[in-house]
């Protein structure tokens, strides 16, 4: 449920960051609505950690206006921290503590904030129950596995019932499993519970799954900004196309795979075999973008990343 | 209820959680037995030693100065390592993520630290009650003075521990900037023998700091007002002592939130990360 009526729940214009001498951030510019699932994605080093703590007000900015649920992160009060959720990356926190004793600790500062239409926070056995930590819930936290740790951050995460949610990474490490089960939660709380939700990830299937829409962020700028199909067809516009001719292969780039695999077929006739047309896939897009811009070239390099990958 | 006051209370539930876990947790066990085993064998090795000029044997002046002692060790070290550790851990940015998070964990690390005194006193005491004869010579109204003590002394020095675990670049360094400090201020503040031995300016530098006068406001509790022989003056210097516990008290209770607030303004997730990985190498 993508809410246009109401002021965006996060707003950056001209956002910049510079430590010591290097420029991290040199004007980003973007909003998410309510209700959207945004993922940003970059290169290491592109500022996404950087971008990302800021909104999250753990960060001063160097310049720029940031505005998150309505407030300034950097100087929001404790009430804002209450509709806020971050997902953290935990390490040897709580080792002697429980994951049912954690979650019920953390979710009594939630309490006050309860409201009519937001009951908070959630119930701990239901947080449990969502993350799948029924079983361990009475180990010590310091027993649990990564993945089951990384699923406790995100409870923990979201315990307040947050209406926007900050996850930086957050399945870094995941098997495949537990990554399904990890996408399965962020769906539930952006259909269900109409949580705002911006995540980063190196995963680019993960972002293609997950995100209503697509940052990218190369050399300090949001350098792509749209829907997964949107990218795909205003940056990388052609289409693959492979076939074969009597055992011989090819392979061409093409802005109109359908005229084209029309014109081979008049040309060859019954001798095209292994016929395959792929369009651009979000890893295409995104390869394409962040070489245009680590390159400083403007040129079309899509075609010479799709000649690449033909090799 | 305000969320304030919901977190204060959320916060000493916390501590009171922290304390149970402490308690069954073997690491902390060995710890507080570590501490009775040095303390009493440290005693019970020099039980016949007489101060000089004195018939006093050496267990009854310095098991209460060590009592003393044991408050300002405990409450510098034990927040300072708490809080850097906690610091790298996550801990302290997961409280800074919830609503009034940090208000609720620094209310949590003061009943933890405050409550852990108790464990350690009757490590001690108990067995050295049974160990040495006449440790206890104003019975009742003795034990209230270590009561108001020791309450004393956890205002003046739990503060410094809030401060040096704020400002201490890591958990690694603590033993430069915590432990070893503390060490040698316990070595020239009277508490394993009269401070007048020592040189007149290293008295001075002594009786600005707090455990001195913990040491002086346990014997003043537990010994006779005979043993006032052995003591500056030639007194309990009760009023000094309160005054001087108290300046401490007040001066950490308007400068440790400061510091922690600035503190917990800078934690940020990629400082987390930096920690783990300096942790990682450090192990290897």
């Amino acid at each position: 449920m993508v809410n246009v009526e109401t002021p965006p729940a996060i707003r950056v214009s001209d956002l910049r960051m510079r430590y010591g001498s290097v420029d991290v951030l040199n004007g980003v510019d973007f909003e998410v609505r309510h209700g959207e699932v945004v993922t940003l994605l970059g290169p290491n080093g592109a500022g996404k950690t950087t971008t990302i703590e800021i909104l999250e007000g753990f960060r001063e900015r160097s310049a720029g206006d940031v505005s998150v649920l309505g407030a300034d992160p950097i100087n929001a009060s404790e009430d804002w921290r209450a509709r806020v959720g971050v997902v953290l990356q935990s390490w040897r926190d709580h080792a002697r503590w429980t994951p049912r004793s954690l979650l019920t600790h953390l979710s009594r500062y939630y309490e006050p904030y309860s409201t009519e239409e937001r009951p908070r926070p959630y119930d701990t056995e239901q947080l449990l129950r969502m993350v799948g930590l029924e079983d361990q819930a009475e180990q010590k936290i310091r027993t649990l596995s990564g993945g089951e740790r990384r699923r406790l951050d995100v409870a923990v995460g979201i315990v307040g019932r947050p209406e926007l949610l900050f996850l930086d990474e957050p399945t870094a490490g995941f098997d495949p499993q537990a990554k399904r089960e990890f996408h399965d939660i962020v769906h539930r709380l952006a259909d269900l519970e109409d949580t705002t939700i911006m995540l980063t990830t190196h995963d680019l299937d993960e972002a293609e799954k997950l995100a209503d829409r697509i940052l990218i962020l190369a050399d300090g700028r949001i350098v792509a900004d749209g829907t997964v199909d949107q990218l795909a067809r205003e940056i990388t516009r052609d289409a693959q196309v492979r076939w074969s001719v009597n055992g011989e292969q090819f392979v061409h780039a093409t802005p109109d795979a359908t005229r084209f695999v029309r014109e081979l077929f008049t040309q060859h006739g019954d001798d095209i075999a292994d016929l395959e047309v792929r369009r651009a896939t979000l890893e295409d897009t995104y390869i394409a973008l962040v070489q245009e811009f680590e390159s400083g070239q403007g040129t079309d390099v899509a075609l010479q990343v799709f000649e690449e990958a033909s090799e | 209820m305000s969320p304030k006051t919901q977190a204060i209370r959320t916060g000493l539930g916390r501590g009171w959680h922290e304390f149970e876990l402490s308690l069954r947790s073997p690491q902390d066990q060995g710890f507080y037995i570590f501490m009775a085993l040095v303390t009493l064998g440290y005693l019970w090795l020099n039980r016949n030693n007489e101060l000089e000029g004195t018939s006093m044997l050496l267990p009854t002046f310095a098991m209460p100065s060590i009592l003393g002692a044991l408050i300002a060790f405990g409450l510098v070290i034990g927040p300072g390592y708490t809080l850097a550790m906690e610091r790298e851990d996550g801990t302290l940015l997961r409280a800074k993520s919830t609503p009034h998070g940090v208000t609720g964990y620094v209310s949590g690390q003061v009943v933890f630290n405050a409550m852990g005194i108790i464990p350690m006193f009757i490590v001690i005491l108990v067995p050295g009650m049974f160990l040495f004869d006449n440790l206890m010579q104003n019975g009742a109204a003795g034990w209230a003075t270590v009561a108001l003590v020791t309450v004393l002394g956890l205002l003046a020095t739990l503060p410094i521990g809030i401060i040096l675990g704020s400002l201490v670049p890591s958990v690694q360094k603590m033993g430069t900037w915590g432990f070893f400090p503390i060490m040698a201020l316990t070595a020239i503040s009277g508490i394993f023998f009269p401070i007048q031995t020592l040189w007149g300016w290293v008295q001075v530098v002594a009786q600005t700091f707090p455990i001195y006068w913990l040491g002086l406001g346990m014997r003043s509790a537990f010994l006779p007002d005979s043993a006032t022989v052995l003591e500056i003056g030639d007194s309990w210097r009760t009023p000094q002592t309160l005054i001087i516990l108290s300046l401490w008290a007040v001066a950490g209770l308007l400068i440790a939130p400061r510091v922690l607030g600035r503190m917990a303004r800078r934690q940020s997730g990629s400082q987390v990360e930096a920690a783990r990985h300096e942790a990682a190498q450090w192990v290897r």
